[in-house]
């Protein structure tokens, strides 16, 4: 039985039978059109500082529960014998909201002095990281909440950075349990004092600390004279109320224009381009330049279905859709900009992040990075630090990895350009999310970008031609996440070719950038097996080596070559070669004199050669011509190994398109090799 | 710049994520006004054309006028209309005259969008649902995964920040994508408000009756109501302590029911 008395079946509509109601349109710009704001706060905390009384309290005091429920838990509490637990409140509402499945963030509302307020409650658990990250990204105010007894701990701590990352900009500490420690000043103070150095360091400054006592009602709601008279400052409902109303954060609208495409539809005859405005202001017949192609075109039309009035100039937040002048390639992922304030455009990313996946974020492992609507394939390229909560310094030891609830400032490689901002001056382009997997993994804001200074007069014909020129050469770079280049050492036989070049493929190998030695003897096995050393024959296996350099380079590698290359001219038209071809190739100089050279003999070659075992040997009985300009020259004779070894991992990075920044960050210490 | 516009921007970010992140989309669309006020949204959206089907879940239980404004709107909004009707469930007699409604509406509505997500092999579904419907309905994400049995894991969602969203998905899963989920009841009346959006006529008073919330006709209830415009609407609105669906029996049937149903597959 299904215990419904069936109504009776509805009649059928009269053929006239007009179904729509149409209402009067108000439009957006009249008085009451606006919708309420409401200010959405996170509650974050070590477990067991009183969240939950907290909030329990804020409900109860600001009559924003549901009739008879606060009559009710007090009664259960009396029947007890115990004081009214404000935390039950929160916990009845819930249990009767939503019974078992309180284990994510929730909303709770409530209304104060004719404002709307909406709590975003994370409870506790194991998981509760991954939900405060989702909980406080959408917030725009936190109270983090600190037990006066117990002081700062882990967790007030980690959920400090993790606010500081997570861009919430507005944060009121209260100071919890005031009763416990009797109502301390002093105490009180101390706390603050240790909470206000922590977030400044964080950039965070709190807007207020509060004392308070959310069971006994203290400052929550009512100021309590009797016992915390000594402080001055507002109550906690005071100071959110002072907050400005929330929930239309955005980019400011005098900021650099950013329009962030999110795709391109020919659904007609049109090809509307869809996007959002991250900053800045986009305005009819303005000319935007896309990123990171750089074409430029005029604003034809800003589409406007449902806007009788049509779309003037819009703002941060807004979302556009618009026609171009002129049939410029656009897609998803590209940014929008005016000729003034461009973007930066770098596969180069310097960053600090969060991770909460429970698989690491290893060194060199791909991921998939997320920034606005570009996704690109990525790798972590460098571990500078891993950020310690507790004293927000770096944490001894070089890392592998980055594990899960950590803080790490790392450098990440992308395998094309990526359009980014610095954090602090375009938020929304200055972080990005990490994925591993199917679900987001964690995420970084960006803590440097190099703007370039003319970026702003390219638009002239030489520019264009230059771009066009490069796309060849970018494309076979994004395969790798640099550029080739044949990185030709030259140098007497013993001034140390070898080392540097097993050294030098080893480093980049690290990095994450595709490596090769070429080798003089190791050619002679085989591609130049019937070669001799004939003058002749030298010069031909020079030739030889040279194009298979180039080969090489041009599908994208970093190619060592390891020959003694005695002849300015022979290394000359090497160079001529992959210059035509658009290759990078620089002449490194590994420069020992002679009786170095002689004197540690690896091969003991020279001994054979002072025999006469050995005929023709470059500097004994055949001449060594040094390079008149090389691009790097390392005197062997003279610095160490490991010296002459960085200097050329430093040269090699500039070459192929890569900042190695070993300057220190502006947090701390620098970055590792 | 106003709080609406703010939610009507990030809708419409919503909606093109949806479209640009999955190949194979579509929109269960109820007519009531959280569907209309989606349609709208697309529209902006999709700059006048929406370029994936909506979907009326046929219950066979629908008001009449409802079925009228359903083919209005076919023709006024240009959109292309699956309906779709649960027929094996009709013919084994399930039904309101014999069944409960926690059973009728999980045949008639989830099964039947289940049958359709298994012959269409859609891998987005837009929804309209809005956090203040129901606490169940809180915990959700912009983007929500649905496992191959249709089932929602709220024990454990991913992460969701900085409008980066779950956009993978194994064949057989899909994600619920949800442009509504911070609206508030208010909200969408202010907003049909400001926009002018036509809704059907049965949000109004006729003798001293009108509907807050839209279902099957056995087990829909009226309100007692002499609001005849928006503006008596958002009043009512203001003032009101009962909840919105308190008028649809299938989610007060037994403790818990909205969360059974919505764990397995419920909109």
């Amino acid at each position: 039985m299904s215990g419904i008395v069936m109504p009776p079946t509805p009649k059928p509509v009269p053929p006239r039978y007009e179904p729509a109601f149409f209402p009067k349109r108000m439009g957006g710009a009249a008085a009451g059109a606006g919708g309420e704001p409401r200010t959405r706060i996170v509650v974050v905390g070590h477990v067991d500082h009183g969240k939950s009384t907290l909030i329990g309290r804020l409900l109860a005091d600001t009559d924003s529960l549901p009739e008879g429920k606060l009559a009710a838990v007090e009664k259960a509490c009396r029947e007890e014998g115990m004081p009214l637990e404000y935390a039950f409140l929160l916990d009845a509402l819930l249990e009767e909201q939503a019974q078992n499945i309180t284990i994510d963030t929730t909303r709770i509302e409530f209304r104060h002095h004719g404002r709307a307020f909406q709590i975003i409650d994370a409870p506790g658990h194991r998981e509760f990281i991954k939900n405060m990250v989702t909980g406080a990204a959408a917030a725009d105010e936190a109270i983090l909440l600190i037990d006066a007894k117990e002081g700062l701990r882990e967790q007030t701590r980690r959920h400090g950075l993790l606010l500081s990352l997570l861009g919430v900009g507005r944060v009121i500490v209260a100071v919890n349990k005031m009763d416990l420690v009797g109502w301390q000043e002093t105490r009180f103070r101390e706390l603050e004092r240790e909470i206000r150095e922590y977030l400044g360091g964080l950039k965070i400054p709190p807007r207020e600390v509060i004392p308070i006592s959310a069971r006994e009602g203290s400052q929550v709601n009512n100021r309590d004279t009797k016992n915390l008279g000594w402080f001055r400052g507002p109550t906690l409902l005071e100071a959110l109320l002072a907050g400005a109303p929330g929930g239309t954060q955005g980019g400011h609208a005098e900021g650099p224009l950013r329009f962030v495409v999110q795709d391109v539809y020919r659904f007609d005859e049109r090809r509307v381009i869809a996007g959002r405005i991250e900053s800045g202001t986009l305005r009819p017949g303005d000319s935007l330049f896309f990123f990171p192609d750089r074409k430029s075109s005029r604003i034809k039309t800003i589409e406007a279905w449902g806007e009788p009035e049509g779309v003037g100039a819009l703002g941060p937040g807004r979302a556009a859709a618009i026609t171009l002048e002129e049939q410029i390639f656009v897609e998803r992922g590209h940014v929008g900009s005016h000729e003034e304030q461009p973007p930066v455009e770098s596969r180069e990313v310097r960053a600090r992040i969060f991770w909460l996946d429970s698989e690491p974020l290893r060194l060199q492992s791909p991921v998939q990075l997320r920034l606005a609507t570009q996704t690109v394939e990525a790798r972590l390229v460098a571990i500078d630090r891993v950020v310690d909560a507790e004293k927000l310094e770096q944490k001894t030891g070089a890392r592998e990895e980055v594990g899960r609830f950590e803080v790490a400032e790392v450098r990440i490689r992308c395998r094309r350009p990526l359009v980014y901002d610095a954090h602090d001056r375009v938020e929304s382009l200055g972080r990005f999310a990490l994925q591993q997997g199917p679900r987001l993994g964690g995420g970084g804001i960006i803590l440097t970008a190099e703007y370039p200074a003319r970026l702003a007069k390219a638009v002239t014909g030489e520019h264009l031609t230059w771009t066009e020129g490069r796309v060849s050469r970018e494309s076979r770079a994004a395969h790798f996440g640099h550029e080739g280049a044949v990185i030709w050492l030259t140098g007497l036989s013993g001034s140390g070719k070898s080392t540097l070049a097993v050294a030098l493929e080893s480093l980049l190998f690290r990095r994450g950038i595709a490596s090769m030695i070429l080798d003089g003897d190791n050619l002679r096995h085989g591609l130049c097996a019937d070669l001799g050393f004939s003058l002749e024959d030298r010069a031909e296996n020079i030739r030889r080596a040279g194009e298979v350099a180039k080969l090489m380079a041009e599908s994208g590698l970093v190619v060592i070559s390891s020959l003694i290359s005695p002849l300015r001219k022979e290394r000359q038209s090497v160079r001529g070669a992959c210059h035509a071809a658009g290759v990078n190739f620089s002449e490194v100089f590994v420069s020992a004199p002679l009786t170095e050279c002689e004197k540690r003999d690896p091969r003991g070659l020279y001994r054979k050669a002072r025999a006469g075992e050995i005929k023709g040997f470059t500097g004994i009985d055949s001449p060594y011509e040094e390079p008149e300009r090389p691009d790097l020259v390392l005197r062997t004779d003279r610095e160490k190994v490991e010296a002459s070894v960085e200097q050329l991992l430093q040269h090699v990075l500039g070459l192929v398109g890569l900042k190695e920044e070993d300057r220190p960050s502006a947090e701390g210490p620098g970055g590792q090799i | 710049m106003s709080y609406l516009q703010t939610l009507e921007d990030q809708s419409i970010y919503i909606f093109r994520e949806a479209f640009a992140n999955f190949k194979n989309m579509a929109m269960p669309w109820s007519m009531g006004k959280d569907s209309n006020t989606l349609i709208w949204l697309a529209k902006k959206a999709f700059a006048g054309k929406i370029p994936f089907p909506l979907v009326h879940i046929d219950t066979t239980y629908e008001f009449p006028e409802m079925l009228a404004f359903r083919e209005w709107a076919r023709k006024y909004y240009e959109i292309d209309l699956m309906v779709i009707v649960n027929e094996e469930a009709r013919k084994r007699g399930v039904g309101y005259e014999t069944h409960d409604p926690v059973t009728v509406t999980h045949e008639l509505k989830s099964v039947a969008l289940q049958q359709a997500l298994a012959k269409y092999k859609w891998d987005a579904l837009v929804t309209g649902i809005r956090r203040d419907e129901d606490s169940t309905r809180a915990k959700e994400r912009y983007f929500s995964p649905r496992t191959a049995d249709n089932e929602w894991e709220y024990r454990d969602q991913p992460p969701e920040f900085w409008g980066q969203f779950t956009t993978a998905v194994k064949p057989g899963e899909h994600v619920r994508v949800q442009p509504l989920l911070d609206w508030t009841e208010l909200d969408v009346w202010e907003y049909v408000r400001r926009e002018g959006i036509p809704v059907p006529k049965m949000y109004f008073a006729q003798n001293g009756r009108r509907y807050r919330s839209l279902g099957c006709w056995p087990i829909t209830k009226s309100v007692e109501s002499r609001v005849d415009t928006i503006e008596g609407i958002v009043q009512e609105l203001q003032s009101t302590k009962t909840a919105e669906r308190a008028g649809r029996a299938q989610d007060h049937h037994e403790r818990n029911a909205m969360q059974k149903l919505r764990a397995k597959g419920f909109l």
